[in-house]
């Protein structure tokens, strides 16, 4: 394996090197953004937004435009949706959401593949196409990974003090409408970026697991996110790699890297789990 | 006035939880906020702090205001140590980057120094025991310099040393001209420290120093029905009385009330 991946032109092929670049640009903001979701208990709103950007990954299909942008639009609409909830409407709406989100996807993937006969759209949508996506996707991951990472330093100490207790934040002048607002635009943006990377179904693992590893291990917040974000690139690689290597295995045939990236993320937590007890 | 209260009513679906409460506290008061469960005493200290709104009457505080909340739902693996939660209370409101100064560690270090938490200043939040909580939340909520101090049920789940411990720490920091307003269901523990309580019942309050408002007249027209206040080594109790009974020295109390 050592030898295909080194030798085999694993990093000098241009479809690797996007897919690298993306899984790294999903990882780290999913991971640092991530934290926050864990912290803030907000885990099922991330699924739901990513069950509503799968519809606009659906859409893109559809169109012929970039996966980003139907992935972020729809996300985007679905986070509108859940500003200004309280915690337990919060919940109920993200479920009523993640519902219309999926049978949305549903129709869509359907015209995407009887009116412009897009083969294997389901998949690509649902459980990601790393190695199909379009050149140019990787860099523009990347600056939006970026504009990500200064968003929430804007708002990261309003944010962690939220996270803490919203009265808290509330009685200390901090603005926490705008904070949770931008917080789930934030969650839009990482949850696209992993649906690109695992797909929109299994972009919860990249977003929760990376980070639940690291809040097992850290006492700093900032700690916590580094870690998030280093679990996380180091499971989007390391599944690139193994899939590349499985053409190997089974000659002809590439395994899904989504598989390889989950399951790395389920081996992370378990060994952060286990450090900590 | 640090804190001025008049004529509040606060109304939920309809029912009154509070009805026309009035007070007024001074510069460095230390004040309990006495009343059973569900008497409205997390109610009033929401509507000062701006969370309710009231039906009529209105709240007027003069400067900032400091709050510890009654508990903290912390998630297990929150990654913030004592130390942190403190320099939240400096600057956890601002928006935007800025690098760490000396000068912030050194006010998050003072404050820490004067609660008594240096020793735990570097634990995880969550690993905290209650007295401890207390006093990283003291520190949190005092370390931006507010005029008044509210603290809902602080001395709840306590054992009887911290919450010794906590009562004096706050009458140092009224004795420092902060106004300081707790809530508590057991008047007992702050008898030796408070200048004056507020006793809510029934929705509705009396204000004054304890000898004032802690009397069998004062409180049995608070709650509607004879109460019979009792003094034991040093202690008060008060329980409901039946009047008739009370008339004919029979003490046979049928329910205890704080």
């Amino acid at each position: 394996m050592f030898d295909s991946l080194m030798f085999g032109g694993f990093l000098a092929s241009t479809v690797v090197q996007n897919a690298l670049l993306i899984g790294a640009a999903a990882a780290v903001l999913s991971g640092i953004v991530g934290v926050f979701t864990v912290l803030r208990g907000q885990s099922f709103a991330g699924h739901a937004l990513a069950d509503v950007s799968s519809a606009g990954g659906a859409l893109s299909l559809l169109l012929g435009i970039n996966p980003m942008l139907g992935f972020f639009g729809l996300g985007l609409l679905g986070a509108l949706g859940l500003t200004g909830r309280r915690r337990g409407d919060g919940d109920l709406a993200a479920g009523i959401l993640l519902g219309t989100g999926l049978g949305l996807t549903a129709l869509l993937l359907h015209f995407a593949v009887t009116m412009r006969g897009v083969a294997g759209a389901a998949v690509s949508v649902m459980f990601g196409s790393l190695f199909a996506a379009p050149p140019g996707a990787g860099v523009l991951a990347f600056f939006a990974a970026l504009a990500g990472i200064l968003l929430l330093a804007l708002i990261y100490k309003p944010l962690l003090l939220a996270s803490l207790d919203s009265e808290l934040a509330s009685v200390r002048g901090a603005n926490i409408r705008l904070v949770a607002g931008v917080f789930l635009v934030l969650l839009a943006l990482a949850v696209t970026l992993s649906a690109m990377a695992v797909g929109a179904i299994l972009s919860t693992a990249l977003l929760i697991g990376p980070a639940a590893a690291a809040l097992r291990v850290s006492r700093r917040p900032w700690v916590a996110m580094l870690l998030a974000a280093l679990f996380g690139v180091a499971c989007c690689w390391g599944g690139v790699a193994l899939a590349y290597a499985s053409y190997d295995w089974t000659p002809g045939r590439v395994w899904p890297v989504s598989f390889f990236i989950t399951s790395l993320v389920l081996l992370v937590y378990a060994a952060a789990s286990w450090r900590r007890q | 006035m640090s804190l001025t209260v008049t004529n509040l009513t606060v109304r939920y679906g309809g029912r009154e939880v509070l009805r026309d409460v009035g007070f007024a506290l001074e510069p460095g008061a230390f004040c309990g906020l006495i009343g059973a469960n569900g008497s409205g005493k997390t109610t009033l200290l929401r509507t000062i702090l701006g969370f309710e709104t009231p039906s009529a009457g209105r709240v007027e505080r003069d400067g900032t205001v400091g709050y510890v909340p009654q508990k903290l739902q912390i998630a297990a693996d929150m990654p913030v140590r004592a130390r942190d939660l403190v320099a939240l209370g400096l600057d956890g409101h601002r928006l935007g980057f800025s690098w760490p100064s000396a000068g912030r560690r050194r006010r998050v270090e003072e404050m820490l120094a004067s609660v008594d938490a240096l020793a735990f200043a570097d634990q995880r939040v969550g690993e905290l025991s209650g007295g401890q909580l207390q006093r990283v939340l003291i520190a949190h909520a005092l370390v931006s310099g507010p005029k008044l101090l509210l603290l809902d049920e602080p001395l709840a789940n306590l054992d009887l040393r911290a919450a010794a411990e906590i009562v004096a720490l706050l009458k140092r920091v009224a004795g420092q001209g902060v106004t300081v307003l707790i809530s508590a269901h057991d008047m007992n523990p702050l008898l030796g420290a408070m200048d004056r309580l507020v006793y809510l019942a029934n929705g509705r309050a009396a204000s004054g120093r304890t000898e004032q408002v802690v009397r069998t007249e004062v409180l049995s027209e608070l709650y509607g029905y004879h109460i019979d206040v009792i003094r034991v080594h040093g202690r008060i109790l008060v329980v409901a009385g039946n009047a008739e009974a009370h008339h004919h020295h029979d003490h046979d109390h049928v329910a205890a009330i704080p």
